[in-house]
């Protein structure tokens, strides 16, 4: 198979096509879910509460909310789906669970933010241009992409690799332990200098502005500004980048040919002369860099991080993978966005349906409940565990 | 039959060297203090630490006169009530511990004081200002700070002659700030303000969700009732999302981190405001030497709550000292420092006179409304006092 230039063209479109249609289809579906139960509540106490207390009836104020529940949606999708896919990279070569992989995202979060903020320490933050920030902000992400990949690849060949031909649950228990003792470490390292072990995202750049998009007329009397963040913007952007440089590098380059050999059976892929360790080595690193960019995109969009920042985008990301077929680098993308879409729309709505019975901390427990209703009816997933594409 | 031989000599020994001891008279009295010295409230829990470990060294004098050598056990509780209870249960047992000055959390200092209760230890709190801590009545627990169902109201009451006519309600879920937060909605309620929502999240960074429905419902005020590492995120967020009213929080938010992570975006819109029980300890009239010390010794000014942590130690060891001469200058039991600390009338401490009532608070309380004034973490002690009130707990 020759790499033509169509074919080139092909795996950077394909993709991009994708995620377009992911969006665009679970956005969709979920804000004509959301007006239906909208039309269906009228009448309802939520909607004589609503009028009482905001003068909007609760089908206007579904979907005044619409704009931003979706944006929030697809921003922390986007975060789920990068990710999902080192979760579901290692299952592919390996068919187990890394769950060391939330702490190689926190480690990304702390080298990128730590690097900025001895940037900002030196002064040259302040002082940097709106493109000097944008370029400090890609310097950041390639230190904690090598930081988080890295550190994937010494736990694989140190915590793993000795346990690979053991029992399945063996090296799993192994993934925990990692993740307990690295969560610690964490924590000492950093609480190092001052006993404190939280870092703040510097504020530099424009990266705070928000965008205004356009306006929805609220109850005839003002105007709802529907604006996206410059930073929602940038995490999105970095994503989807990402996401067509993995599936480029898995779906048309050499090596990917060689993971994903590995991963339909790596016993014959050995025997074929595909250098099995070099190739495990190199996914972790793959997932790890995702990872640990996806951290300190995290950490960029929601300011404060703290060592067990990953535990919970950790087992999110792992459900996303799991909802859209583990092993399957589609289904991981589709399921962080269904998943942030859920969240993002479970977390908005809740409380003004349920009059406050349910506020939106629960927003996890909907987002959790549809997907075990959906795994019992489809175990395999949304796209199902496409063998002959795993990894 | 080396055994026995071995048994008898020791008990030898300590038969001699134990009334030896006491003639000597070099006992060790131990003040252990309890507060969060790690983690995300680590600055205001170690000034607490730093201001009772001052206390020991500057005014255990009389208690070396008596032959008693005073130290200080600090415990870090991690603003965790598993860590506080398990720490409380250590100190409990240490039988040289004769105090304890802490907890910054409510929601560490109630589980952990059933162990000091239990133990008959006495607790003088800096900074718990949950109702409960004083209303189960304990004679050990006391407390040099006020309570937040007067807080909560203090803090409605200021919205309301702020004109703030609608507001949003949210807390941490932890025993203190859900408290605040119900007792300023009861208040809000009474006095015409309308609360749009009351919610409770556990969550420290993404709070996209939990706004949208905040923003849409558009109140003029947010109020917090939780912790700053909560709080200054949320305030945060909420002003990037386009919210330009007045945010209100609580003591919890009352520590310079807060602008470290909230930064300018406390200070556009509405701005941000406070209420706390424990004003900048330049505000006391007591507390220029405190200050002085205090800077020469840890090198930065004391976080809120130092002061208080220091009349804290310093009421125990005065305390100790009464009880001591009481039984004879010898080394006093628990329960009779206990009673001491409530007998204590017009104790002079730095934050001002300090009375003890039946249940353990303060016959009048000091409590403040702050205005955020500087994003500058270096510039949070001269945060502006907008106003100050002197009120008795309810009974």
């Amino acid at each position: 198979m020759r790499r033509t230039g169509a074919r080139v063209l092909r795996e950077i479109f394909l993709p991009l096509g994708r995620m377009a249609v992911f969006v665009a289809g679970a956005g969709a579906l979920f804000s004509a879910l959301m007006c239906v139960l909208a039309f269906l509540c009228r009448g309802s106490g939520a909607d004589k509460v609503l009028l009482d207390t905001q003068g909007v009836n609760i089908v206007t104020y579904t979907i005044n909310n619409l704009p931003q529940v979706l944006i929030d949606g697809v921003t922390l999708g986007f975060v789920y789906a990068a990710i999902a896919l080192g979760y579901t990279m290692v299952y592919g070569v390996l068919e187990f669970i890394n769950f060391a992989h939330s702490e190689i995202f926190a480690v990304g979060a702390f080298t990128g933010v730590e690097f900025l903020i001895g940037m900002d320490k030196l002064g040259v933050l302040k002082a940097a241009g709106p493109m000097g920030s944008y370029l400090y902000l890609t310097m950041a992400l390639v230190v904690a992409m090598t930081a988080a990949g890295g550190l994937a690849v010494l736990v694989e060949r140190t915590a793993y690799r000795p346990l690979r031909n053991s029992p399945k649950l063996v090296p799993l228990i192994s993934a925990i332990g990692v993740s307990f003792a690295l969560q610690d470490i964490i924590r000492m390292v950093e609480s190092l200098t001052t006993g404190q072990f939280y870092r703040v995202f510097p504020t530099f750049g424009n990266f705070d502005t928000r965008l205004p998009l356009f306006s929805l007329p609220t109850g005839g009397q003002d105007l709802t500004l529907v604006a996206i963040q410059v930073k929602s913007v940038v995490v999105i952007g970095a994503a989807v980048l990402m996401l067509v440089g993995l599936n480029y590098i898995v779906n048309a380059t050499k090596i990917g040919k060689a993971i994903r050999s590995v991963a339909q059976d790596r016993t014959t892929a050995a025997l074929m002369g595909v250098s099995v360790n070099a190739v495990i080595s190199f996914t972790f690193l793959l997932g790890g860099a995702l990872g640990g960019a996806a951290g300190l995109l995290y950490a960029l969009k929601f300011t404060r991080i703290d060592p067990y920042v990953g535990f919970i985008p950790g087992i999110k990301a792992f459900t996303a993978a799991v909802l859209g077929g583990i092993g399957n680098l589609t289904g991981a993308l589709l399921g962080g966005i269904v998943l942030g879409m859920l969240e993002s729309f479970a977390g908005a709505y809740l409380g003004t349906y349920t009059r406050g019975a349910f506020g939106s901390e629960y927003k996890d427990i909907i987002a959790f409940l549809v997907l075990i209703v959906f795994i019992i009816f489809r175990p395999s997933g949304l796209l199902g565990e496409q063998v002959s594409q795993k990894a | 039959m080396r055994k026995p031989i071995l048994i008898i000599v020791s008990l030898v020994a300590v038969l001699c060297l134990a009334p030896m001891a006491v003639m000597a008279q070099t006992q060790v009295i131990k003040i252990a203090t309890q507060s969060p010295l790690s983690g995300g409230m680590s600055a205001v829990g170690t000034d607490i630490k730093n201001g009772a470990q001052l206390a020991v060294e500057q005014l255990s004098g009389p208690l070396a006169k008596l032959g008693f050598k005073v130290e200080l056990a600090p415990f870090d509780d991690q603003g965790n009530p598993d860590t506080g209870v398990a720490n409380a249960k250590s100190i409990v047992a240490d039988p040289a511990v004769l105090g304890v000055v802490g907890h910054y959390n409510s929601g560490v200092q109630i589980p952990s004081s059933e162990e000091y209760h239990a133990a008959g230890l006495v607790n003088v709190s800096p900074a718990n200002t949950n109702p409960k801590v004083t209303d189960r009545g304990y004679a050990e627990v006391n407390r040099v700070c006020g309570r937040d169902d007067v807080q909560g109201a203090v803090g409605a009451q200021y919205a309301a002659a702020k004109g703030i006519k609608s507001a949003y309600v949210l807390h941490d879920k932890t025993a203190y700030g859900q408290g605040i937060a119900a007792y300023f909605r009861l208040e809000a309620q009474k006095l015409g303000i309308k609360v749009l929502g009351f919610d409770g999240t556990e969550e420290k960074a993404d709070f996209d969700s939990i706004l949208t429905p905040i923003l849409a419902a558009k109140p003029q005020l947010i109020y917090f009732g939780g912790i700053f590492d909560q709080g200054a995120v949320l305030f945060k967020q909420a002003r990037q999302k386009g919210f330009n009213g007045m945010f209100l929080s609580d003591d919890g938010f009352d520590s310079s981190d807060a602008a470290k992570i909230g930064g300018q975006a406390l200070l556009d819109g509405a701005g941000t405001y406070y209420s706390t029980v424990s004003g900048p300890a330049s505000v006391y009239p007591g507390t220029a030497k405190f200050l002085k010390d205090f800077k020469a010794k840890f090198g930065a000014e004391p976080q809120p709550f130092a002061a208080q942590a220091y009349d804290c130690a310093a009421i125990v060891l005065k305390a100790i000292e009464n009880a001591s001469v009481a039984a004879g200058r010898k080394l006093p039991a628990r329960a009779a420092v206990t009673a001491a600390v409530r007998a204590l009338k017009d104790y002079k401490g730095i934050t001002g006179t300090i009375n003890f009532n039946p249940k353990g608070d303060l016959t009048k309380a000091k409590y403040f409304i702050i205005q955020v004034i500087s994003p500058d973490p270096d510039k949070w002690s001269s945060n502006k006092i907008d106003k100050t009130l002197d009120i008795a707990p309810p009974q």
